[in-house]
């Protein structure tokens, strides 16, 4: 791997999304807004009326929601981002293939890849937690420190899905993947309640899905409250995440474009 | 020494062996085919050559390098246009040839000169700010044949240049690589059309099933495998059969394909002549120069395509 052949495959993203950002970017400031306008005001006034507040620690339902769902969102960005764009560029368009025709090596243009994810990934968090605090749902300045387990999470699962796609021989499996993967693990992983709400025999099913840890610490860092288990492992969980789906993709991108 | 040389070069994909023991040499300056039906093995050759795929067994050197060892180096110095277009149809012309020329490294006001000279040359300068996406077949071959070119590479590979063009899209491709050769960049092609063989390459190999069956330049080929000129007849549907025999002796060699008789001459005229005096009658007689195809032909038993 060499560094400045990483840089030019995140330039070349940069390059790439100076054509299409605008979709993406009016979905970054809009959803966040709704979700927090739906869930948090309209479906939280209802929670906070009623048994919410003894089983969310006192908290609104607000604050409890907003730092799940910016670390949710990543979630979906991280996933979406290393999903068809990874087909397309192994089986679509072909643009691994020119890349790689250049210096431009497997590792550079996987990590590079996935380096051009973690920057995206930023912008969106940090969008998302000020939508947060303008919501109030930001207890100090240290809150914005949010951003940082939202972009782990988001990496983790980018990086899981990069050698996912790259591995797959068609598209079907990615429908698959969030039907049945992502949306789920959008839904029970401690987003909109606390996993200790699910049935007994599904708690540690979800403690195993790196989403629960990135919600563990961002609402720990919105909110300044504890985590459930020491803020490094929660972090060790999801970094050893990131680095063993980029080896595993790493292997994965040769099998389909070096062989 | 050359350029590229294969010794034993083999390529194998689990129990398939799509390049089998091949030896050549492409030298400096040269203009080089590997000429062969689809699935010859001529793609697999090509993508070692590029250092985009592993050796499986035999020596390969490339610009004096060893593609195991300094890939990323050959590479530099290397042009490639794929067999499949990989433009970047969302972006425009120009941003093609940026992003490519950033991966190797260029600093951005000599890509934006090599830009505009480059479109020029691949005539596409009015084109410069627009989409890829609604380019003709034959302008999306140019811009790639520009792209490959924006590192000023000393080698340039070609995967079926022209493979799904129209013969005046060809004829126009054709021209700009003449132009290339004549700047002194030596150029390894493949293709499956005997035409564009012997437009193109100063020497070639044929491939077929893996293997190099001959080599050298068109015009050895033709003088070493076929006749001068080839005597083409076809004959009612069902009458062909019967009359083969009555051909004996008449030329150097005689092929019998599906739809036609050809026979291997040095003297077409005079041949159809002789098939006339022998009281045949086909339906329509045609003398023309002997091409690659019937080496081809001589040498698998086969057409090029099917
Ligand atoms: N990635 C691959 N995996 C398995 N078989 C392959 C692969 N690439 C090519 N082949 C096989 O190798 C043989 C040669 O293919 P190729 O080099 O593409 O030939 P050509 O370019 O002359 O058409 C074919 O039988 C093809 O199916
Ligand atoms: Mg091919």
């Amino acid at each position: 791997m060499a560094i400045p052949a990483v840089v030019r495959v995140v330039e070349a993203h940069a390059l790439v999304y100076r054509r299409t950002w605008r979709g993406s970017v009016i979905s970054t400031f809009f959803s966040p807004v709704l979700y927090l306008l739906a869930m948090g005001v309209g479906l939280g006034s209802l929670v906070d009326a009623g048994a919410g507040p003894a089983d969310l620690g006192g908290l609104s339902y607000l604050a409890f929601l907003a730092p799940g769902l910016l670390v949710a969102t990543a979630m979906q960005t991280g996933a979406g981002d290393g999903s068809w764009p990874v087909m397309a560029g192994i089986k679509w368009t072909k643009t691994y293939h020119a890349t790689l025709a250049t210096p431009v090596g497997v590792r550079d243009l996987v990590v590079g890849h996935l380096g051009w994810v973690g920057l995206r990934l930023t912008f969106v968090s940090v969008v998302f937690v000020a939508i947060m605090a303008a919501f109030g749902a930001v207890e100090s300045w240290a809150g914005a420190m949010a951003v940082v387990p939202a972009v782990l999470t988001g990496l983790a699962f980018a990086a899981a899905t990069t050698a996912y796609a790259a591995y797959l021989d068609n598209d079907t499996g990615l429908s698959t993947l969030f039907r049945f993967g992502i949306v789920p693990m959008f839904l029970f992983s401690g987003t909109f309640f606390p996993i200790s709400q699910l049935p007994d025999w599904l708690e540690p099913l979800a403690s195993v899905v790196p989403l629960w840890h990135g919600v563990e610490l961002a609402r720990s860092l919105a909110l300044g409250i504890p985590t459930t288990w020491s803020p490094l492992i929660h972090v060790g969980y999801l970094l050893v995440w990131i680095v063993v789906s980029t080896l595993v993709g790493f292997r994965m991108f040769s099998r389909k474009l070096r062989q | 020494m050359p350029l590229v040389e294969a010794r034993s070069l083999t390529k194998k994909f689990g129990d398939l062996t799509a390049v089998d023991a091949v030896d050549f040499e492409v030298a400096r300056g040269e203009s080089f085919g590997f000429l062969g039906p689809n699935g010859a093995g001529k793609t697999s050759a090509m993508r070692m050559i590029g250092a985009v795929s592993p050796v499986s067994d035999g020596y390969l050197q490339v610009l004096g390098m060893d593609p195991a060892v300094d890939g990323p180096e050959i590479r530099r110095r290397l042009g490639v246009v794929p067999q499949d277009d990989t433009l970047d149809t969302e972006l425009s012309v120009a941003e093609n040839l940026l992003i490519y020329g950033r991966y190797f490294d260029l600093p951005r006001p000599l890509i934006r000169e090599r830009i505009t000279e480059l479109l020029d040359f691949a005539q596409l300068s009015e084109r410069r700010d627009d989409k890829v996406e609604p380019l003709s077949g034959g302008m999306k071959r140019r811009l790639t044949i520009a792209r490959a070119l924006i590192n000023q590479p000393e080698l340039l590979i070609l995967d079926e240049p022209t493979t799904g063009l129209d013969p005046q899209a060809r004829h126009v491709l054709w021209d700009r690589l003449y132009r290339l050769k004549q700047q002194g960049v030596t150029l390894i092609v493949t293709t499956h059309y005997m035409d564009e063989a012997e437009q193109l390459c100063d020497r070639l190999v044929i491939m077929d099933k893996g293997k190099i069956v001959a080599e050298g330049s068109p015009r050895q080929l033709i003088e070493a495998y076929s006749t001068r000129e080839v005597l083409e007849m076809r004959f009612p549907v069902g009458v062909q059969e019967t009359i083969l025999d009555r051909l004996d002796g008449l030329a150097k060699r005689t092929e019998a394909l599906p739809d036609r008789v050809l026979l291997y001459t040095d003297n077409g005229d005079g041949t159809a002549a002789e098939v006339a005096k022998r009281g045949l009658q086909p339906e329509s007689v045609v003398v023309r120069r002997s091409t690659l195809e019937d080496v081809f032909l001589r040498l698998t038993g086969r057409t090029l395509v099917d």
